[in-house]
């Protein structure tokens, strides 16, 4: 058994795991970063629009303070997220913006004097301030009171990707490419590291950590479409889940982007409708403002998507091979504008879709794009259940998002809680040790070790793994997808244990040597399906309709009832279901539960309303 | 009319003793819209589990899919099989380790790039966070970005002459790193320190001038005009000293 030790073990080295490698590298610990890819490849790279923060900066952005961002970000969740940490996010928000400008990224400026900007498809001027010239610039985003959204033309999470791994390569930081944790190393009371699988040669190593970090994305790989990068399947939420101890937050929190493209669900950023885009629909007829009188197509993620699924319902889709979708139009943008701000789309456009969209309208539909669920932490990104343990960015629930993140609001969250938890993750390697038990260390490894040469020998079956994750797809989407009901969420969740029983059965058809791709799924897709089983219990079990949680049979926001997060723990490892347990959403309210000012809905209220205030600093 | 695509595939697991390099034919029939992303994932997943390759994003955005398709490096994510014809030869980048059939390390590569030209903003001044950031013009800002969209896919090393046959070249994709520092006044060397590390045989005097990379590059990099521009940078410094007053450029 190969064997690395070190002070920091981040898995994953998208933006969230490096920010918090770099905070602990600065304070002189040893960091390793485990990556599937290489670090620039991270799912962090394809974030195209930008990162909320409140500087105020723009014309459009004036007036703006983290108190307004504060209260978009509240309204956003739908009042699901814990209005503490949403208070952390936005006050810090600013200065890590300004950090990634000193480390860096080429973040689009302030251009003084009159300019032409779009809102609704309709030109509109607004003069830039002189004073202002050379400041970050921001544009919209959905679901805010003001322009708010930092951005590098439509390749933020690239750039500012790019700049925080070149700190990190300055700063010592160790990324150990081509790796994949298939279990935590734990006692039941402490994380002392991870049992991984090199996807070079296939050896099973254990890597020995002071704390470890999960800073892994999302799991939008569950379904059949997402816009998600073919990496983010859940790996790592799977070992924390396996732990018995460590629960998932919001498992049914799941987010659709209104713009992913048709076929392919490659994502076309928000950042289109920010800067004027407008959706149509077969009749090429402007529908949001209909539905949406005050936000139209900048309502939150959650709103649009149902309102696009709505009309599409109507049958005003546009019908293809591919399934119904409807049309995303910037034309009006201009040649100079989409050339230079929204180029990625553009490329994207002309790559997969043969589409020139300064002259041509780009065919979207809603697809599966953000996990607003994640690794339940507390306010420090400390993991719940498991000493030493952390958990930040989309990986995480810290849970700023609730149950709808706003767009901007995820690549903010990776560098602003980076930055926030990687502080805390230093203050807890100078406070301990940790003791690494030698005994639970090889116990880990020799587990894996046998679970690797039972899918070899097919000691529990030949079940094939493709097409249990193909059946996994099929129930999943059935159940929880945009709109839910317990009729369909039911068959799914039963489905989904007949998935599961197969999935145990699971063997390999090939020999499995070196960094063979069939036993990488074969040793995940147990987990897979039990993830896709805390997400449809989880949803079936809140009957109410929440920011991106929507029950056809249980319209109501229930406040009285449902203002809480869900809990999912797989307490033994042969359980069918997952244990659900509640906590409240918020342990202060800073902003009392109210109208969202979009999506309409009715709000069943709180027996006795909250005291509010806002917390001591 | 649909076709039936014939896909000749480089064959090798170092991490197995019975496997010899060799080319193997697979056959399948062309859907609409078919991308090598997914005719390799339907191989896979049909065909034969066995067979590695690398995507990650399958946007064009990341990189991780490069290899010499038809003989010419790319990103199989983005590369329509109707764009090709029905007999397609898929082989691994060269100049990048062989993990096993189509997938390369191009990680270890770019990690000692990044080392090599200190790949990060050298600056003395201390970050403020209480202070507001320091300004830059949206050209500028927007020229940087320019350079800063190479995605490290590795086309243009595997497509340079110079960087096959010598392993401490450092390649197109280095000096476009340079030309993005030397343009970003946030970062303070002298053109005398980009010397140290691009003015030799290693860097942009290496270049034979083929123009492989540029024509390669998945996101149309100017890549030879930073070469010529650093090497007239490089050249006036050599000589910068000598020259009369107004002649000097500034530092």
């Amino acid at each position: 058994m190969q064997i690395f030790q070190t002070d920091l073990l981040c898995i994953g080295a998208g933006l969230a795991g490096e920010r918090v490698a770099i905070e602990a590298a600065g304070a002189g610990f040893s960091v390793v970063c485990l990556s599937l890819v290489p670090a620039r490849r991270s799912h962090s790279s394809a974030a195209q629009g930008g990162m909320q923060a409140a500087l105020g900066n723009s014309a459009m952005g004036e007036g703006d303070s983290p108190d307004v961002h504060f209260a978009d970000t509240v309204k956003g969740s739908d009042w699901g997220a814990d209005q503490e940490v949403a208070r952390i996010f936005v006050d810090n928000a600013p200065i890590a913006m300004r950090q990634m400008a000193y480390w860096g990224v080429p973040w689009n400026r302030v251009v003084p004097g009159e300019q032409t900007y779009y809102k609704g498809g309709k030109p509109f001027t607004a003069v830039e301030k002189k004073e202002n010239e050379g400041l970050i610039h921001s544009r919209s985003f959905g679901g805010t009171a003001k322009w708010r959204t930092c951005y590098t033309s439509d390749g933020t999470g690239h750039a500012v990707l790019f700049a925080l791994d070149n700190v990190a390569a300055q700063r010592g930081v160790e990324v150990h490419d081509k790796t994949e944790v298939i279990s935590l190393i734990h006692d039941g009371d402490t994380c002392m590291g991870a049992i991984v699988r090199c996807l070079k040669t296939g050896e099973l190593r254990a890597y020995l950590a002071r704390a470890t970090l999960i800073a892994s994305g999302g799991f939008g790989r569950l379904y059949r479409a997402s816009t998600n990068a073919v990496i983010n399947d859940g790996g790592a939420h799977i070992a924390a889940l396996d732990t018995g101890v460590v629960p998932l937050g919001n498992p049914e929190a799941i987010q659709f982007h209104p713009t992913g493209i048709v076929p392919t669900d490659i994502l076309v950023t928000e950042g289109c409708r920010g800067d004027g885009g407008t959706l149509l629909d077969v009749n090429q007829y402007r529908f949001m403002p209909d539905y949406e009188p005050e936000k139209a197509e900048l309502a939150s993620r959650d709103v649009v998507s149902r309102r696009m699924t709505e009309h599409m319902r109507k049958g005003l889709g546009v019908k293809s091979a591919y399934g119904d979708h409807l049309w995303l139009d910037i034309r009006h943008l201009g040649a100079h504008h989409i050339n230079t701000n929204l180029r990625e789309v553009k490329e994207i456009c002309e790559n997969f879709l043969g589409v020139d969209p300064i002259t041509q309208l780009i065919p979207v539909r809603p697809t599966q794009h953000y996990c607003m669920a994640g690794v339940r932490t507390n306010k420090d990104g400390a993991v719940y259940g498991l000493k030493g343990l952390f958990s930040a960015g989309e990986a995480a629930c810290w849970d700023m998002h609730g149950f709808n993140r706003l767009g901007g609001n995820s690549l903010s969250e990776t560098v602003v809680a980076g930055m926030y938890v990687g502080a805390k993750v230093v203050e807890f390697l100078k406070g301990a040790e940790t003791v690494i038990k030698t005994n639970i260390v090889a116990d880990a490894h020799a587990r894996q070790q046998q679970r690797i040469k039972d899918l070899i020998n097919g000691t529990h079956g030949r079940e094939n793994a493709f097409s249990v994750r193909e059946e996994m797809h099929d129930a999943l989407i059935k159940g929880a997808g945009i709109f839910r009901n317990g009729k369909d969420l039911t068959e799914a969740v039963e489905a989904l244990k007949g998935t599961l029983a197969r999935a145990r059965r699971v063997g390999l058809a090939s020999n499995g040597l070196g960094a063979n791709p069939e036993l990488a799924l074969a040793l995940k897709i147990e987990g897979m399906v039990k993830l896709a089983l805390c997400v449809t219990q989880g949803a079936l079990m809140r009957t109410e309709s929440r920011g991106a949680h929507t029950r056809e049979d249980y319209p109501d926001r229930n406040d009285r009832d449902w203002l809480n997060r869900t809990l999912a723990y797989w307490t033994n490892e042969k359980d069918e279901l997952p244990t659900l347990k509640y906590e409240a959403a918020t342990q202060t309210f800073e902003l009392p539960p109210g109208e969202r000012g979009y999506g309409g809905g009715k709000i069943i209220p709180m027996e006795t309303p909250p005291k509010t205030g806002k917390p001591k600093a | 009319m649909s076709r039936t695509l014939t896909l000749n595939i480089f064959r090798f697991n170092p991490q197995d003793p019975d496997s010899k390099p060799h080319t193997e034919a697979f056959t399948l029939d062309e859907t609409e819209s078919m991308t090598l992303f997914i005719a390799l994932n339907r191989i896979r997943a049909e065909q034969d589990p066995s067979l590695q390759f690398d995507f990650c994003c399958r946007a064009g955005i990341c990189g991780a899919c490069a290899m010499v398709i038809n003989g010419r490096p790319g990103l199989a994510c983005r590369t329509k099989t109707r764009d090709l014809p029905a007999e397609i030869t898929l082989l691994p980048l060269p100049a990048f380790k062989l993990v096993a059939d189509l997938s390369v390390d191009t990680g270890t590569w770019f990690r000692q790039m990044y080392q090599k030209v200190e790949s990060w903003i050298h600056t003395d001044k201390v970050f403020d966070p209480h202070a507001q950031e320091e300004r830059m013009d949206n050209h500028l800002a927007e020229e940087i970005y320019e350079l800063d969209r190479c995605i490290e896919c590795g086309c243009c090393v595997a497509a340079c002459g110079t960087a096959i046959m010598r392993e401490d070249f450092l390649g197109a994709v280095a000096l476009n790193r340079i030309a993005r520092f030397m343009l970003d006044p946030r970062d303070e060397r002298t053109v005398e320190e980009y010397f140290d590390v691009v003015g030799t045989d290693e860097g942009i005097f290496g270049c034979m001038g083929l123009l492989g990379c540029e024509d390669v590059c998945p996101k149309q990099i100017p890549l030879q005009e930073q070469l010529g521009k650093m090497r007239r940078k490089m050249a006036v410094a050599a000589i910068n000293d000598r020259l009369p007053k107004f002649l000097r450029s500034p530092k």
